[in-house]
């Protein structure tokens, strides 16, 4: 198995009916996408409202079928219907709203839900919840309602939850887009600690690009097509291009931009403050 | 209005009931109730008192905790007291113009009233000490010979604890709304009960429309989590009966059939 995710050429179209049933118009949301994610990767989709990336993240998870492409999903056609149980246990998904995601009253009764559903033996099912919570830092919460923490900790619970499952991949479908930055930090950090300590791979979708300047490698979404492809080094050089799609460039990457347009000598792509810094230094 | 009413509510506390197997407390629950409707007599009642003063102290909640129940239904009881006491026929003890209290009529007001008060007391004393997800799972488990029948006791259970869940996100929603609402110049609080109803509609709307939403998510959510139904699911903490239970079944036995005893006895003893 070379590639934990593999598209190809992937199509969705949500079909809208009239209430006859006769088709009054097809929109596409995926529109011929090549997506390839190697385990242990961190890879990060980007775009705005309505660029796809949301469907895409459901077509990975058999939430919706493609209409034509073919995706594998670990190795298993996720096009075939005997197929979507595998596909979602080894592709979890943790959605954006942390309230309706969660589903039991107690944090470790629904970090257990998933291995419930699976038909876990119980043993199994304590210590997968244990550890699971133990990797997201959320162990002193166990036996809270999730109703007393606050949005990142519930995100982070639904990433445990998620985890109990043992997937190979999480996909986080706009995971911070309801939180505060204190909130959004901690749900990054818990994902990036994962991929890195055990070797989880994951599929980061946002709008935020500051987000995503630790990934290792970034798509661009737009009108449901991939428009750029590369490391964030590649994709936040090119400035203006990004401008024109309505995305935001971090603020240090602009910062760069301007300054190198106004004459001062520095490399493309620039991502954080301390090379900034060390740039700015070699010049002085 | 709302915050009266104890039913429903748990007290947490470290107590021996606190720890029972909640089967055994719907159990006990359905004994009780039982033993309510068909004792006869003061040995009847005293033995009945006896038990329900023995479960609250063993609960360890405060007894004022459970009269608050008690405030929502006061005028229920009244009513159906003065109900059984002055519509009743038999020996005219009392009366006055076209109402009269009969020595029945005054029998059934108290057995009645008896009866309410007992009822709420001590049905909360049980919601009071199991937390409702432990009493969803033992309302599951007890209905499992349901499934036979083709009832879905696993989804209504699924349905139960979703809505436990979902009550103080969609309060906190309500209030949002609300609060929402007033801002741009609603009036909530009124007397005229037709313009009080009205001010629900621009309340009810968003809040209908977003709960659809949330479970729209939720259900996403559960599938993502492979969520299948009840079939070959597994638990995280199944149900286990341990010595305490069996031990509080049998007590529950010992009280049905003293009740009944008693019952036989003061029967006897009239005739």
């Amino acid at each position: 198995m070379k590639n934990i995710i593999e598209a190809s050429k992937l199509v969705f179209e949500y079909i809208h009916r009239d209430e006859e049933g006769n088709v009054e118009a097809i929109e596409t949301a995926l529109d011929h996408v090549d997506l390839e994610v190697k385990p242990g990767q961190f890879v990060a989709i980007l775009g705005h409202n309505g660029s796809g990336k949301s469907t895409l993240a459901k077509n990975i998870n058999a939430l919706l079928t493609p209409s034509e492409g073919t995706l594998y999903v670990a190795g298993k056609n996720a096009l075939e219907e005997e197929n979507v149980w595998d596909v979602r246990k080894s592709a979890g998904m943790v959605f954006q709203n942390p309230d309706n995601q969660i589903i039991a009253s107690v944090v470790e009764e629904d970090v257990a839900f998933g291995p419930e559903n699976m038909g876990v033996p119980e043993d199994e099912i304590i210590k997968r919840v244990a550890t699971a919570l133990e990797a997201v830092g959320m162990t002193a919460y166990k036996d809270y309602s999730p109703n007393k923490l606050s949005g990142g900790q519930k995100q982070r619970v639904a990433i445990a939850g998620v985890m109990a499952m043992e997937p190979h991949c999480i996909i986080a479908d706009e995971s911070t887009a309801m939180l505060d930055p204190v909130g959004r930090k901690e749900v990054l950090k818990a994902l990036h600690t994962l991929n890195k300590e055990k070797g989880i791979t994951i599929l980061y979708i946002t709008h935020y690009m500051e987000e995503v300047t630790d990934a290792d490698f970034v798509y661009v979404m737009e009108k449901g097509k991939v428009v750029m492809t590369g490391t964030p080094r590649e994709v936040f050089s090119q400035v203006e291009k990004l401008e024109e799609l309505r995305l935001s460039v971090p603020q240090i990457t602009k910062l760069a931009y301007e300054l190198k347009k106004s004459g001062v000598d520095l490399p493309d792509g620039i991502l954080t403050k301390e090379e900034l810094t060390q740039e700015l230094k070699k010049l002085v | 209005m709302f915050k009266d009413i104890t039913l429903g509510q748990y007290y947490p506390a470290d107590s021996v009931l606190h720890k029972l197997d909640p089967r055994v407390k719907l159990f006990g629950t359905l004994i009780y109730i039982i033993c309510l409707f068909s004792f006869k007599g003061p040995i009847g009642i005293a033995i009945i008192l006896g038990f329900l003063a023995a479960v609250i102290i063993l609960s360890k909640v405060p007894f004022k905790f459970m009269v608050k129940g008690l405030r929502g239904i006061v005028f229920l009881v009244i009513f159906a007291g003065l109900i059984n006491l002055f519509m009743t026929n038999g020996d005219i003890i009392w009366e006055w113009k076209k109402l009269h209290i009969t020595r029945q009529g005054l029998d059934n007001c108290i057995l009645m009233t008896t009866r309410m008060v007992l009822l709420i007391v001590g049905s909360s004393v049980m919601t009071l000490t199991t937390t409702p997800n432990s009493l969803t799972d033992g309302l599951e488990k007890s209905m499992k010979p349901l499934n036979k029948i083709k009832i879905p006791v696993h989804d209504i259970s699924m349905m139960m604890s979703i809505a436990l869940r979902f009550i103080p996100i969609l309060t906190e929603e309500t209030e949002k709304i609300q609060k929402a609402q007033m801002a741009r110049g609603a009036e909530f609080d009124g007397k005229n009960i037709i313009k009080k109803v009205k001010a629900m509609i621009p309340l009810l709307v968003p809040l209908f429309v977003s709960a659809f939403r949330r479970a729209n998510d939720l259900a996403l959510a559960m599938e993502a989590r492979c969520y299948n139904g009840g079939e070959g699911r597994t638990k995280m903490h199944p149900l286990r009966y341990v010595k305490s239970d069996v031990v509080a079944y049998v007590i529950l036995w010992i009280f049905l059939a003293l009740v009944i005893a008693a019952r036989i006895l003061w029967v006897k003893v009239l005739a």
